[in-house]
C-alpha cells in the first residue's frame, strides 16, 4: 500500500512538473518532449488505479501517434514560437479565468464523490467479477456494441479514402523503383570488359 | 450480452446493409487493381447495379425486426424510405457515367463514396438509437463532405466542400449536445425506451431543450430554414452531377430520419416538436419563394427550389399523424422524381465552352432543343403543384393532412407560397419558350435521354400508373410509425 501511494506521488509529481515544463520551455521540441513525459505519467496513474486498458491506450494513441504527428509539425513547419508568446501577458487573465472555471468544476466533481460516495461506485455497464476490464470492454464492444464498432470502422474508412482522394497526385516525372527491371538486368548492360593496351586512351 | 452475431439467418433484415458495406469494399479493391482508362466505367456500372440490386433486396426481401440489442430496426417505413435512397442514388449515379468526365469525377472513389454514403443514408433511416442515429449520420456526412470537395483542383468545389464540412461539423455538434441533453434527462439511448420514459411524467426542461437542439441538427441535414444557408453556395460550387446527388437521396434519408426520431421518440410530448416543426416549414416556404425570384444561376434557383419542397414537405409532417406521415413518404418520393428529372434536364445540355450555368442559357432551348426544353417545362409545371401533374398530388397530400389536424393557417401560408414560388418557375418556363436561341447545343447522352423521358412519363401520367400504388405503400409505410 505504502509503495503504491510512493508511485502515486511520484507520477503525480513527475506529471505535474512536466507539464509546467511544457509551457515555460524556449525550445518547441522539448515542450513537446515533456508533453510525452505528462502522458507517460497520466498512463501511470491509470494503471495504479487498475485501468490498465487507458493506461496502454494512452501511451499507444497519445505518445505513440499524436505526439509523433505533433513534432513532425513542430520540425517541418516553420512556426516561429518567440513571435507566438509576445502576447502572452495580453491574454494572461482570460487563460487564468478559463483555467479557474475548470478548476472549480474538478473541485464541483471531487466534491460530489464526497458528498455522494455511492455515485462513484455506479456505472451503467457493471464490472464483471474476476473479469480484467480489457476483457470486459471486449466483451461489450464485440457483442452488444458490434453494430457500432463495425460502422465506426466503415467511418474510418471514408476518413481515409477522403484523404487520398483529396490530397494524393501522382507525380509523373517520380522516380520509382522497378523491381522487374532491376532483376530483369544482365550482367551484359552494364559491365563492359575492355582491354586496354598500354600507352593508349580507350 | 447477447449477441446477433451467433448466425447468419438471425441478420436477415440487415442484409441490405451488409450486401452495401461489402460490396463497397470489394469496389474499392476493384478500383484499386483494375485499369484507370477502362476501369472507371465498369465500376460506375458494377455501382449502379449493387444499389439496383440492394433496393430490390429491400422491396422484396420481408425479414423486419429490431436487432443489434435494439440499436436497428427495420419496418415498413424504413424499406419505403430505403427503396427511394437507394433509387435516388443509383440514379444519380447513371447521370455521372458519360459526364464524370467533364467534371473531374471520373476516378473510381467516386462511386465507391457515393455507395458508403447510400449506406450511412440506411443507416440512418434504420436507427433506432441515438448513437446508432449518430453514427450512420457521420458515414452519411463525411462521404458527402469528400464528394462536395471531390473536383479538388477547382476553387468553388474545394470552397463548397469546405463550407459544407464546417457548417455540417457544427449542425452535428448541435445534435450530438441535444442528444446528450436527451439521454441525460431519460437515462436511455434506445429511441422508444426514451418515448415510455417520457410518458412517465411531465417533460423536463432539458428534455425540451435537447429536443430542439436535436431537430435543429437535423434540420440542418434537410436544410430547412433557419438552416438553409449552405444550400445555395453548395450546390452552385459542387459539380452538376455531384448537385443531383446532394437534392435528391441525403435530403430523403434526413427527412425519414426527422419523421422517426420525432414519431418514435417524442410522441408523448407532440405538442412540443409540433411548433418547431410548423414554425420552420413557414419559414421554410416563404424564404424560398422569395429568395429564388432574384437568382439568376440555375443551380441557386434550384437550391432554393428544393428548400421550399422541404417546407411543404414538413407540412405534413406538422399535422402529427398517420395521414401526415403518409402525405411525407409521397411527397419525397415525387419530389425525388422531380429532382433527379430535371438534373437529367441540366446536364442534357451541354455547349462546346460547357454546362449551362445562367438561367438565360437556356433562351430559346425549346426551338434548338424541344425535347429537353418540354422535359425541363413539365417538371417546373409539377414544381408548381399543377394538376393533373405529380407534384399536384404531392402537395395535394400534405395539405390535406395539414386540414384535416385543423392546422388551417398552415394550409392557407403554403397555398400562397406555393403561388408565389410559381413566378420564378414560370419564369425559366418563359425564357426557353419565348427569348431567342443564343446556344448551339451539342448531342445529349442517351441514359440523359432516357432519364427524362421516364421521369416525364411517369410525373404526367402519374394519377393514371403509378399514383395508386405509391399511395397504397406509403399508407403501409406510415402505419407501421404508429
Amino acid at each position: 500500500m505504502t509503495l503504491e501511494i510512493a508511485f502515486f506521488y511520484l507520477f503525480a509529481a513527475t506529471a505535474i512538473l512536466s507539464a509546467v515544463m511544457v509551457i515555460s520551455s524556449r525550445n518547441p521540441v522539448h515542450s513537446v518532449m515533456f508533453l510525452i513525459l505528462a502522458f507517460v505519467n497520466g498512463a501511470g496513474i491509470f494503471m495504479l488505479a487498475g485501468a490498465e486498458f487507458l493506461a496502454l491506450l494512452l501511451i499507444v494513441v497519445y505518445v505513440g501517434a499524436v505526439m509523433v504527428l505533433f513534432l513532425f509539425v513542430v520540425m517541418m513547419l516553420d512556426v516561429d514560437f518567440a513571435q507566438l508568446r509576445q502576447g502572452f501577458l495580453q491574454y494572461a487573465p482570460l487563460g487564468a479565468m478559463v483555467g479557474g472555471i475548470l478548476l472549480i468544476e474538478l473541485i464541483m466533481v471531487a466534491g460530489s464523490f464526497l458528498v455522494a460516495p455511492e455515485v462513484a461506485g455506479s456505472s451503467v455497464v457493471p464490472f464483471v467479477e474476476g473479469m480484467s476490464n480489457t476483457e470486459a470492454l471486449g466483451n461489450v464492444l464485440y457483442t452488444r456494441y458490434v453494430y457500432l464498432f463495425e460502422a465506426a470502422g466503415l467511418i474510418l474508412l471514408v476518413a481515409m479514402i477522403g484523404a487520398i482522394v483529396l490530397t494524393l497526385r501522382h507525380k509523373p516525372h517520380a522516380k520509382r523503383q522497378d523491381i522487374a527491371a532491376q532483376v530483369g538486368r544482365k550482367r551484359e548492360d552494364a559491365v563492359e570488359v575492355v582491354s586496354v593496351e598500354s600507352g593508349k586512351g580507350i | 450480452m447477447s449477441s446477433d452475431l451467433t448466425s447468419f439467418v438471425a441478420l436477415a433484415p440487415a442484409y441490405p446493409e451488409l450486401l452495401l458495406a461489402i460490396g463497397a469494399i470489394i469496389l474499392l479493391m476493384m478500383g484499386v487493381f483494375s485499369n484507370e482508362k477502362t476501369g472507371n466505367t465498369m465500376i460506375v456500372g458494377v455501382a449502379i447495379g449493387l444499389l439496383a440490386v440492394t433496393a430490390v433486396l429491400v422491396a422484396i426481401h420481408p425479414a423486419e425486426g429490431v436487432l443489434f440489442n435494439g440499436a436497428f430496426i427495420q419496418d415498413g417505413f424504413a424499406r419505403f424510405m430505403k427503396v427511394l435512397v437507394l433509387t435516388g442514388s443509383a440514379f444519380a449515379l447513371v447521370l455521372s457515367v458519360s459526364t464524370a468526365s467533364d467534371h473531374n469525377l471520373n476516378k473510381f472513389e467516386y462511386p465507391v463514396l457515393v455507395i458508403l454514403a447510400s449506406l450511412g443514408m440506411l443507416m440512418m433511416i434504420s436507427a433506432n438509437d441515438l448513437i446508432s442515429l449518430y453514427i450512420g449520420l457521420e458515414l452519411q456526412s463525411l462521404s458527402l463532405y469528400v464528394i462536395a470537395a471531390f473536383k479538388r483542383d477547382s476553387g468553388r468545389a474545394t470552397e463548397a466542400g469546405l463550407k459544407y464540412f464546417v457548417l455540417g461539423a457544427l449542425s452535428s455538434g448541435m445534435l450530438l449536445y441535444g442528444a446528450s441533453m436527451v439521454y441525460g434527462f431519460t437515462g436511455q439511448t434506445q429511441l422508444d425506451e426514451i418515448a415510455k420514459v417520457i410518458s412517465l411524467g411531465e417533460p423536463s426542461l432539458g428534455l425540451i431543450v435537447g429536443l430542439v437542439f436535436l431537430l435543429a441538427g437535423l434540420a440542418f441535414k434537410i436544410s430547412a430554414v433557419p438552416f438553409h444557408m449552405w444550400t445555395p453556395d453548395v450546390y452552385e460550387g459542387v459539380p452538376t452531377p455531384v448537385t443531383a446527388f446532394f437534392a435528391s437521396a441525403p435530403k430523403v434519408a434526413a427527412m425519414a430520419l426527422f419523421i422517426r426520431v420525432v414519431f418514435d421518440t417524442f410522441e408523448p410530448i407532440a405538442k412540443d416538436w409540433q411548433q418547431i416543426v410548423i414554425f420552420v416549414s413557414i419559414a421554410s416556404m416563404v424564404l424560398a419563394a422569395f429568395a429564388a425570384i432574384g437568382q439568376k444561376k440555375l443551380k441557386r434557383l434550384i437550391a432554393y427550389s428544393s428548400i421550399g419542397h422541404v417546407g411543404f414537405a414538413l407540412v405534413g409532417l406538422s399535422a402529427g399523424s398517420q395521414t401526415g406521415v403518409e402525405g411525407v413518404s409521397i411527397y419525397m418520393a415525387i419530389y425525388l422524381t422531380m429532382t433527379i428529372g430535371l438534373f437529367a434536364c441540366i446536364l442534357a445540355l451541354r455547349t462546346d465552352q460547357g454546362y449551362v450555368e445562367d438561367i438565360s442559357d437556356l433562351a430559346g432551348i425549346a426551338q434548338t432543343r424541344p425535347f429537353i426544353a418540354s422535359g425541363i417545362a413539365i417538371i417546373m409545371f409539377s414544381l408548381i403543384g399543377l394538376p393533373p401533374l405529380a407534384g399536384f398530388f404531392a402537395k395535394w397530400e400534405v395539405f390535406l393532412a395539414a386540414v384535416e389536424a385543423q392546422l388551417f393557417v398552415l394550409a392557407v401560408i403554403g397555398v400562397l407560397a406555393s403561388a408565389i414560388s410559381a413566378f420564378y418557375y414560370l419564369r425559366v418556363v418563359r425564357t426557353m419558350f419565348f427569348d431567342e436561341p443564343n446556344h448551339q447545343f451539342i448531342k445529349t447522352p442517351n441514359e440523359l435521354n432516357v432519364v427524362i423521358a421516364l421521369t416525364a412519363a411517369l410525373i404526367v401520367t402519374y394519377g393514371l400508373t403509378v399514383g395508386g400504388f405509391l399511395k397504397d405503400v406509403a399508407g403501409i409505410a406510415a402505419g407501421s410509425l404508429f
